[in-house]
């Protein structure tokens, strides 16, 4: 039997998805959200130090199905390899209901109006397709707000003499100060730096009816224990669902959407939790895969009318894959700077983001975020055995004596970088998986090593004995951070999306999440994809004018 | 003082073991007589003088002790199942090497040759006849990370026995501070006079 014709399919119940099905059922479009994860609730969420986002040596605790769903990852020298969700090369994000936002580190930066303006501000970069976006900071910035205040951001930015201008303050205070903070924040003053309270997508007093951070010390990579992490799960999905216009199907696997002989899109076919196949028709589509899989799906989604996918007539799907190269340093004490309060990082500066002298791009720099004994077994000194009786005395003696200061780089897009179909590996529903390739373009390296220098002279300053920098590798970038895969632009020759996110040449499809960002800033980028999914909600709702189903 | 220690803890092991294998394999994904899930005796034998010269025990136990053995036997069966043939080949080649470097398997070397032999292996310098079908270099790589899993991981993969680690480390248990701390009330210290006060450093 078919299924109940609805205005809206949105797939993918992440940061951008979760936003616009709160944003067209509360303006009264029916919605049929579907998410390839499950739907985790706090007590659920094991807090397991080997096995979650971030550690994933025994698997990855929100998703994909490690099992059902692999990709194909080109390294450097060509070289194929199948790779699971646990491996790093998969270039993972979470998939569950939420998204990566059920587990994230939740900072929540707004992008600076220079990362709008990447090509205006550094010029014509060679090797990279840098590209101004065809809307402003200014354009986002009442979705900023809305994202701020819906989902929940704590913080003060007050003291970022750099930041780009708000109407309104932080609905929420910051969390008091931990040791790191009292440490790098004076040490940052005597630099001539402008430190602040890092703002987060994370209550610091109850708020929205949830309570306040704990401060334990399972944080990134962890769904929260009390809930006091925001994501779209617990803010804009259950609100998308109170008003009884959404539907919400989890463990639902799209396989590809369909378009009619007007070359307009009709709906979706997907295998259903059960693996069985359905279509759901609808009025609209709205892609919001995260930029893997939103980019695997329109080449997926091949017709007469489209032969090489949706979106795709001149080639731009799946171009331009860019994350973040982080760079940063570790420093090591002779005093205790580990006083066990999460989420551990609280402190950030934004002096390096741009106008670094003879460099294009930048990034912010703060304190990493707390670490479990596991994850610092990696934060090895240079020199320093990684077995044996040497091992065992250095982390005794500085587990709970060092400090790490890291940032993201703002990368250059490189076209080469992208996502395409495998013509061999199908996954477990027999859907061509998504086949990885490319590189990093030479200048995120390059801003990596300066912006690893500054966070080196910042944790010296403060008191660190020894300091040894981390640098990024070349290897292609688009984890957690992944985005710009179906480029927003004016011309529908170097992009995949108006600037409204809707696809150039169908009239009812839309892409709605990190992939449409043209550059990725020198951020976190997720309240970007939040502010974005607001802003293009409203415009769709805008000029919606009713169901075309014949009824 | 610490050979001896573990020596009868070794005969105590392999005494549990008998009496768990006479008792039944059920829990065994192998089958076989070992009482280990996938390791046989010998296996688990090399493993842990393994984990114990890469985190060897001193004032705070050693990987041995804190489980690092049970910790890879029980991923073996599990999320690493991918690498027994690993395990297997690595195990048997390092007691291969052991003997054509110093005519004795790795468990009866001295603490030296033991830490002699597995900076070969390392440096991808162990007998090549021994390493024919794997790359030593690859395989103490795997004992590495396995064995900082086993020992600094949660304690409910098998290792890490009693929070072993995490005690050396100063940190508090339990690990969800708010279960047993949420009073809104952390001054600075509190993590580390509930460790000392809950229990002393295990010997």
């Amino acid at each position: 039997m078919a299924l109940k014709h609805v205005n809206a399919v949105v797939i993918g119940a992440g940061a951008g998805g979760g936003v616009v099905a709160k944003e067209l059922t509360t303006a009264g479009l029916s919605v049929v959200l579907l998410e390839r994860g499950k739907w985790y609730t706090a007590f659920d969420c094991r807090k397991d130090d080997l096995r979650n986002q971030r550690t994933t040596v025994l698997g990855n605790a929100f998703g994909p199905n490690e099992e059902r769903n692999p990709r194909v990852f080109v390294d450097e020298q060509g070289q194929e390899h199948l790779v699971k969700p646990s491996d790093g090369a998969y270039n993972n994000n979470a998939a569950c209901v939420g998204g990566g936002t059920a587990s994230y580190g939740a900072m929540a930066w707004r992008y600076m109006e220079k990362d709008f303006r990447m090509r205006s501000t550094y010029g014509t970069v060679e090797g990279s397709t840098l590209e101004d976006w065809p809307i402003s900071y200014a354009d986002l910035e009442p979705y900023y707000e809305k994202a701020e205040w819906e989902i929940g951001v704590s913080g003060d930015d007050g003291n970022n003499i750099f930041r780009s201008p708000r109407r309104r303050p932080l609905p929420m205070p910051p969390l008091p100060p931990n040791r790191e903070y009292e440490i790098l924040k004076p040490a940052a003053q005597r630099l001539g730096l402008h430190p602040f309270d890092i703002p987060m997508l994370r209550n610091s007093v109850p708020y929205n009816g949830r309570a306040a951070c704990m401060r334990c010390r399972w944080c990134v990579g962890f769904a929260c224990e009390v809930d006091a992490k925001n994501g779209t799960q617990n803010t804009a999905i259950p609100t998308a669902l109170a008003t009884g216009n959404c539907e919400l199907r989890s463990e639902c696997i799209v396989k590809e959407i369909l378009t009619d002989r007007q070359g307009r899109v009709k709906g979706v076919a997907y295998f259903d939790s059960g693996s069985r196949l359905q279509e759901q028709t609808a009025d609209i589509v709205v892609v919001s895969g995260s930029a893997n899989e939103s980019a695997r799906l329109l080449l997926n989604s091949k017709s007469r009318l489209f032969p090489n996918g949706l979106g795709n007539r001149y080639d731009w799907v799946g171009r331009n894959l860019q994350g973040h190269a982080y760079a940063g340093a570790v420093g090591l004490f002779d005093f205790e700077t580990y006083d066990d309060l999460g989420p551990g990082a609280s402190i950030a500066i934004c002096d390096f983001n741009h106008g670094n002298e003879g460099l294009m791009s930048g990034g912010m720099l703060a304190n990493e975020f707390i670490r479990l004994p596991y994850q610092f077994v990696g934060w090895r000194a240079p020199g320093v055995p990684r077995w044996g009786q040497a091992h065992k005395e250095y982390m005794r003696q500085w587990y709970r004596r060092s400090m790490g200061v890291m940032g993201p780089v703002q990368e250059m897009p490189v076209f080469e970088s992208r996502v395409q179909v495998d013509p061999k590996v199908k996954d477990y529903w027999g859907i061509p998986v998504a086949r990885l390739s490319g590189h990093r373009h030479p200048n995120d390296l390059v801003v990596g090593k300066f912006l690893s220098s500054k966070a080196e002279a910042w944790l010296k300053e403060a008191g660190a004995t020894t300091t040894w920098p981390i640098l990024p590798g070349t290897g292609l970038s688009g984890g957690q951070h992944q985005a710009g895969t179906c480029r927003m632009g004016d011309d529908p020759k170097t992009s995949v999306v108006d600037k409204y996110c809707r696809v150039h040449d169908v009239e009812n499809l839309y892409v709605i999440d990190g992939s449409v960002h043209v550059t990725n800033g020198g951020f976190n980028p997720v309240l970007t994809i939040m502010a974005i999914a607001y802003y293009a909600s409203e415009n769709l709702v805008k000029s919606w004018k009713g169901t075309h189903a014949a009824s | 003082m610490e050979r001896a220690c573990s020596l009868s803890r070794r005969k105590f092991l392999q005494t549990a073991m008998i009496a768990a294998a006479a008792v039944g394999s059920g829990v065994a994904c192998a089958g076989g007589r070992s009482p280990w899930r996938y390791l046989s005796l010998d296996e688990a034998r090399t493993l842990a003088a393994v984990c114990d010269q890469i985190i060897p025990p001193d004032e705070d136990p050693g990987a041995a002790w804190a489980g690092a053995v049970n910790y890879v036997d029980r991923q073996l069966c599990g999320p690493l199942r991918h690498l027994r043939k690993s395990y297997r080949q690595g195990l048997a080649a390092v007691d291969e090497s052991s003997r054509l470097l110093y005519g004795a398997d790795f468990v009866d070397l001295a603490e030296a040759k033991q830490v002699e032999l597995l900076s070969l292996m390392e440096q991808g310098r162990a007998p090549k006849e021994a390493w024919q079908q794997s790359s030593s270099e690859k395989f103490f790589g795997l004992l590495v990370d396995h064995t900082m899993q086993g020992f600094y991981g949660d304690p409910r993969h098998g290792g890490n026995r009693g929070g072993a680690s995490w005690k050396m480390l100063g940190l508090p248990y339990p690990p969800i501070r708010g279960r047993l701390h949420y009073d809104g009330n952390k001054p600075d210290d509190t993590a580390r006079t509930f460790v000392r006060a809950e229990d002393s450093k295990v010997k």
